[in-house]
């Protein structure tokens, strides 16, 4: 049980909260309070749009004993239109291949399901094909 | 500053001992070590290690160590750094030596992952990444293996199959050390029937987690009592670099810059510029692709052709630079946190003239690089074969 790490965790899980750099604008996600860009404080909260691109992807077939339920499973690379790149699973894909470049778009998804005794839900970000085309 | 010197080596046989225990086989290669260095007693013991405290319940490793060798009381600590926590043992020992702070110590490299079935096991390998933004997401080392291999096999053109090359390089020289894990060449037809684990990353592109201990004794040279009836074999450079520990923040993926600045940094302490210098290079081969990367990183291959310079047989026992030359990790298996000793242990011998069928002739310097992750850490040595 480990409620107070999912507790801290949920604004990044749930919404895609990430960082903006005041000094120099980078986006930063994970947020990392510290711009890598220019090394100004950055901790001024920034929501991203969820939309970004297949950067590269690999079917798990040896998952760790918290994941096992759900292998095989895909993880990927998704670089957000904003800028930065982030891990996550791609969900939702039908009879769809994924392919380097694949626009994909963030959607909430149960991670897994905590070991203990209560079975604590943990929920987070994974990334399905896009549906709708970016607004231009 | 005095010099310090590698007069105890220790190793034992890698594989699958489910009827040993953490201490038995941390006892086994430090005994072999110490006896091997007239049984010169430590001050200091570094005990390396990933993941007991997991999988075998077991933390306080220095304690463990020292008391079930016989060597309290002297000083101990137990050094994580993943799979380049043996590397970061010998060279916190190798500080303290230049330091003054011990004359004499051991380096003990140990890991039990047969205390645990696979999944188990690869949970307690999944908590050397990030854990908010990685592990949650059921991402592995395995599997940023396999996001690696298909980026360099996208981006520079690579046919299917070629990284195969270094499995194959790996299981070869693996015939001839009589402590590796599996002791058998491997064909290309082989190679190509393997089961995918992590598209396009098959069985044979990893190297597979094992049971071992290896273990150093270090002395430095005003405590050495003279004349030494072994060659001597000095650490002549040592250094470490760290990266981006999340592979999502790097900004160069297929650049294992970590490796190239530990690299650089140790040969340049031992008055070299270049790792084409060495006479052997013992590399971190966890996953095929990080053999290749780990070569270009070392600007011993251009970006992206290293299985070519392989393939050519640059980096056979008899070629150019050999590499991997008893086995490498994939061959020799990958005991976690001894694999770092174990290169040591292996580049060591071939200085001293005692690698058997495996020996590179005239070997006078070694490159020893050992990683943590995707060269999040990145550990190098440099041995030189004194006179
Ligand atoms: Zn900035």
């Amino acid at each position: 049980m480990e409620v107070p790490r999912h507790w801290r965790l949920k604004k990044q899980r749930y919404a895609l909260v990430g960082e903006v750099c005041p000094s120099c604008g980078a986006k930063l996600f994970p947020p990392r309070d510290v711009c890598p860009v220019c090394k100004a404080e950055a901790k001024t909260l920034y929501t991203f749009s969820g939309r970004g691109e297949v950067l590269a992807f690999t079917t798990v077939t040896q998952p760790p004993a918290e994941f096992a339920d759900q292998a095989p499973y895909v993880v990927a690379l998704v670089r957000l239109e904003e800028g930065p790149t982030l891990t996550a699973q791609l969900t939702d894909l039908g009879d769809e291949t994924p392919y380097i470049g694949m626009p994909v778009e963030m959607v909430t998804r149960r991670l897994r399901t905590d070991q203990g005794e209560r079975g604590v839900i943990v929920y987070g970000y994974k990334f399905r094909p896009r549906l709708q085309p970016a607004p231009a | 500053m005095d010099e310090v010197f590698i007069v105890g080596l220790g190793q034992t046989r890698v594989g699958e001992h489910w009827d040993r225990s953490l201490r038995e086989l941390a006892l086994e290669a430090a005994e072999a070590a110490q006896h091997d260095a007239a049984h010169l007693r430590p001050q200091l013991v570094v005990v390396a290690n990933m993941a007991a405290a997991r999988l075998s319940h077991q933390a306080h490793l220095g304690a463990l160590v020292a008391d079930f060798l016989g060597l309290t009381p002297a000083e101990a600590l137990t050094v994580e750094a993943a799979g380049a926590s043996g590397a970061v043992a010998l060279r916190q020992a190798f500080l303290a030596l230049r330091a003054g702070a011990a004359d004499v110590a051991l380096v003990v490299g140990v890991e039990k992952f047969t205390d645990q079935v696979g999944p188990e096991v690869e949970s307690a390998a999944a908590t050397t990444l990030d854990a908010d933004y990685e592990a949650e997401h059921g991402m592995t080392p395995t599997a940023q293996a396999g996001l690696l291999m298909q980026l360099y096999q996208h981006t520079y053109q690579v046919p299917e199959g070629a990284l195969g090359v270094f499995p194959m390089l790996a299981h070869r020289h693996a015939v001839g050390n009589p402590f590796a894990m599996f002791r058998r060449a491997i064909s290309e037809a082989v190679y190509a029937r393997a089961g995918k684990i992590s598209d396009p990353l098959n069985l044979f592109d990893a190297a597979p987690y094992a049971d071992g201990a290896a273990a150093v004794l270090l002395a430095r040279a005003s405590a050495l009592p003279r004349p030494w009836p072994r060659p001597l074999v000095r650490i002549a450079g040592s250094a470490a670099a760290t990266d981006a520990l999340a592979l999502h923040d790097r900004e160069d993926l297929l650049d294992f810059a970590a490796a190239r600045a530990a690299a650089q940094r140790a040969l340049a302490q031992a008055g070299l510029t270049s790792a084409a210098e060495v006479d052997l290079l013992e590399l971190f081969d966890a996953f095929s692709v990080y053999a290749a990367l780990t070569l270009e990183a070392l600007e011993l291959a251009p970006r992206g052709r290293a299985w070519e310079k392989a393939q050519a047989g640059a980096f056979d026992l008899d070629g150019e630079l050999p590499i991997l030359t008893m086995g490498g990790l994939k061959a020799r298996g990958h005991p976690g946190g001894a694999t770092g000793v174990y290169q040591v242990v292996e580049a060591a011998l071939q200085l001293r003239q005692q690698a058997g069928d495996n020996q590179v002739v005239g070997a006078q310097r070694a490159l020893t690089l050992a990683l943590g992750g995707p060269a999040s850490t990145a550990v190098a040595h440099v041995l030189t074969r004194e006179a």
